[in-house]
């Protein structure tokens, strides 16, 4: 039997904003399915984003559902995680929303290691405004703002969450569509700050300006870039030239956030 | 048994008064000259079991601020000028997604860094038209310390009962003045929490405005009432929507809802001195009004028909007063430190009833009685 999507999502929502090709809606497919795993209760969930085309997915969800200014998905987040501990926080949103505007919010929240699970959707660009370069568009490739190539260097998104104090990192594709709610689910269940990285594909605003001729293209290339972490362990570095490490890159447990606070409050008050 | 009393530094009686008014969330970000709010915030919140938390910048500290809110608490940040002009962007995402929450601003000079440690009176007009496109403003500006206590707690009720944002703006002087303040017993100030929706979690939605001034019920996030928050125009159901009709109306509303005369009513509030028989009339708000008052005592002594009108409500812009006020004097003096904001105001609405100028200062120093005295006399 078909798997039931329709019970998690809004009535009356779809379709989605979201363009041919795009990785987006598997992400979503996925986010659901790990929700489901986890036993999540929509009252009991927040699902905050950012803006952009990945931050329009909390408004299709069937739970309480915050659709922030940009870049403020985390920040907005640590309010209601730190008034409702109880609940469960989910972030989701694209790589400028996360880590250019919102970037400081992503990784003092990496930092605090407070309990919520950030579904960072990766396709390389600015796709609502149109195709403008962000932190994660590769070097030397083109969008709307960079007519000659990209001069600038990447933010490598799952190394900064790991560097910021995150304690469950992992990174997949939209190529890799039942990896994606395996590991959004070990995030959710996870303790602490979980980044889960999705590369996916916007054949619109960066396919077609990088000579992707189809969404399968795009798609062969996310298989073909993707290493398993323990695959990797058995390659050379010239083997993982131009890879992607793919899977569970970091897990460790660390004191979470709204826990301390709770402590704090039982020992001011003398409990 | 005799009521509780200290003396009290004005941003210490700010964060009191806000554990008074039931605050249960702080976001912040020091900044002088707010900074002891937070610092006063961090300690008594958890002995209420409230939440205070540190963020990484003004803008995160908004942001959670919001969160807070929709998670149910009373929430309140504090900063000053160049902190607000960094909220500007979320305190419009409140405006718009009708979020109720406090924001203090301890003002100092500007623009930019300014004199961080001076008092400034420069941002009363970025308090009502700070964030961008078109919004209602509420805003209070107390001239002491134990008013910073009851106005905190009255900004609190404001932004609850009218679900949106509230300013409290004093500028640095009272902030770190020390006065006595005279603690009111619980349940002696009026507290109002904001209104729960009363339909079926299935029937809730948190824009379904009865009438066109109306303020709808908020529900809480993590109750039985799931709800969709977005800083798009949206209609009554909380989704984005592009409808003409759908846009206006809502656009209006949450003006109208701030600006209709029974609002204009509950939230205005004057102190007014000695004005029955006033040939002219001082305008003066914050701690420019106590230079004010003393000058206004010095020039009846000397025969001279002076009053004050202190607007303790800054924002909606006391408009039936002021211009019943410009009718009967010959003449209005506003009293600001800026070089002239409120004042445009005033002129809006007395405009050629009476005489009218203005005392500004912008040095650092406060507004001494006889240079106001020195202009009341210029103009009489």
């Amino acid at each position: 039997m078909a798997y039931d999507y329709e019970k998690s999502i809004r009535p009356g929502k779809l379709p989605h904003i979201w363009c041919p090709g795009c990785g987006h809606g598997i992400v979503m497919k996925g986010l659901i399915r790990a929700m489901d795993t986890c036993g999540l209760e929509k009252n009991n969930t927040a699902i905050v984003s950012g803006i952009g085309c990945a931050s329009r997915l909390p408004g299709y969800m069937d739970f309480n559902t915050l659709h922030t200014a940009h870049g403020r998905a985390a920040a907005f987040a640590t309010g209601i995680k730190m008034v409702k501990p109880e609940m469960t926080v989910i972030c989701c949103g694209g790589d400028g929303d996360g880590t250019a505007i919102g970037g400081n919010h992503f990784i003092h929240a990496c930092r605090r290691n407070i309990d919520m699970t950030y579904v960072i959707m990766n396709n390389y660009i600015y796709g609502m405004t149109g195709g403008q370069f962000s932190p994660c568009t590769p070097t030397g490739m083109k969008a709307s703002t960079t007519p000659y190539g990209n001069p600038d260097p990447i933010f490598d998104i799952s190394k900064l969450a790991i560097g910021a104090g995150a304690t469950f990192v992992a990174r997949t594709t939209s190529f890799h569509a039942t990896q994606i709610d395996k590991l959004i689910a070990e995030g959710i269940k996870h303790k602490g700050m979980s980044v889960i990285e999705v590369l996916d594909d916007c054949p619109t605003s960066y396919g077609r300006r990088n000579k992707f001729r189809s969404v399968v293209d795009m798609m062969k290339r996310l298989k073909e870039v993707a290493v398993p972490v323990a695959a990797a362990a058995k390659m050379t570095d010239e083997q993982l030239e131009g890879k992607v490490l793919t899977g569970v890159l970091f897990k460790e447990e660390r004191a979470e956030y709204t826990d301390q606070y709770a402590k704090l409050i039982a020992r001011v008050q003398g409990a | 048994m005799a009521k509780k009393v200290a003396l009290l530094q004005g941003n210490s009686a700010c964060a009191l008064g806000a554990i008074y008014a039931g605050c249960k969330f702080f976001g912040g970000y020091p900044i002088t000259p707010s900074t002891e709010v937070a610092e006063v915030m961090s300690e008594e919140l958890p002995k209420v079991g409230g939440k205070f938390i540190q963020m990484e910048d003004e803008i995160g500290a908004m942001a959670s601020v919001i969160g807070a809110s929709l998670a149910g608490s009373k929430s309140l940040t504090a900063t000053s000028g160049p902190g607000v002009s960094l909220k500007q962007e979320l305190i419009g995402y409140a405006c718009i997604a009708e979020v109720p929450c406090v924001i203090i601003n301890v003002m100092r000079g500007g623009p930019s860094t300014g004199m961080p440690t001076g008092p400034g009176q420069s941002d009363v007009m970025q308090a009502r038209w700070g964030t961008h496109g078109d919004h209602a403003a509420i805003a209070v500006c107390p001239e002491s310390c134990q008013e910073i206590f009851t106005e905190t707690v009255r900004a609190f009720n404001l932004a609850e009962k009218y679900r949106m944002p509230v300013q409290v703006l004093y500028d640095e002087i009272v902030g770190h003045m020390r006065e006595r303040i005279v603690f009111p017993e619980p349940g002696e100030l009026e507290i109002i929490d904001r209104a729960a929706p009363t339909c079926s979690p299935e029937e809730y939605k948190p824009y379904d405005a009865k009438s066109d001034t109306d303020v709808p019920p908020l529900a809480v996030f993590g109750s039985e009432y799931r709800f969709h928050v977005t800083g798009l125009n949206k209609a009554a159901d909380g989704f984005p929507t592009t409808k003409a009709n759908l846009v206006a109306f809502e656009e209006r509303r949450q003006i109208a809802k701030v600006e209709c005369p029974e609002a204009r009513a509950d939230i205005e509030s004057n102190e007014e001195y000695l004005t029955e028989d006033a040939e002219v009339v001082i305008f003066a708000y914050g701690s420019s009004a106590r230079s004010a008052r003393y000058a206004v005592n010095k020039m009846r002594a000397e025969g001279i028909k002076a009053g004050l009108f202190r607007p303790i409500t800054i924002w909606p812009f006391p408009e039936k007063r002021v211009a019943e006020l410009g009718k009967q004097v010959n003449s209005m003096v506003v009293v600001e430190m800026n070089l002239g904001q409120m004042i445009f105001e005033v002129e809006r609405i007395v405009k050629n009833d009476c005489k009218l100028a203005g005392v500004f200062r912008v040095d650092g120093d406060p507004i001494n009685p006889g240079e106001i005295m020195a202009k009341v006399k210029e103009v009489l």
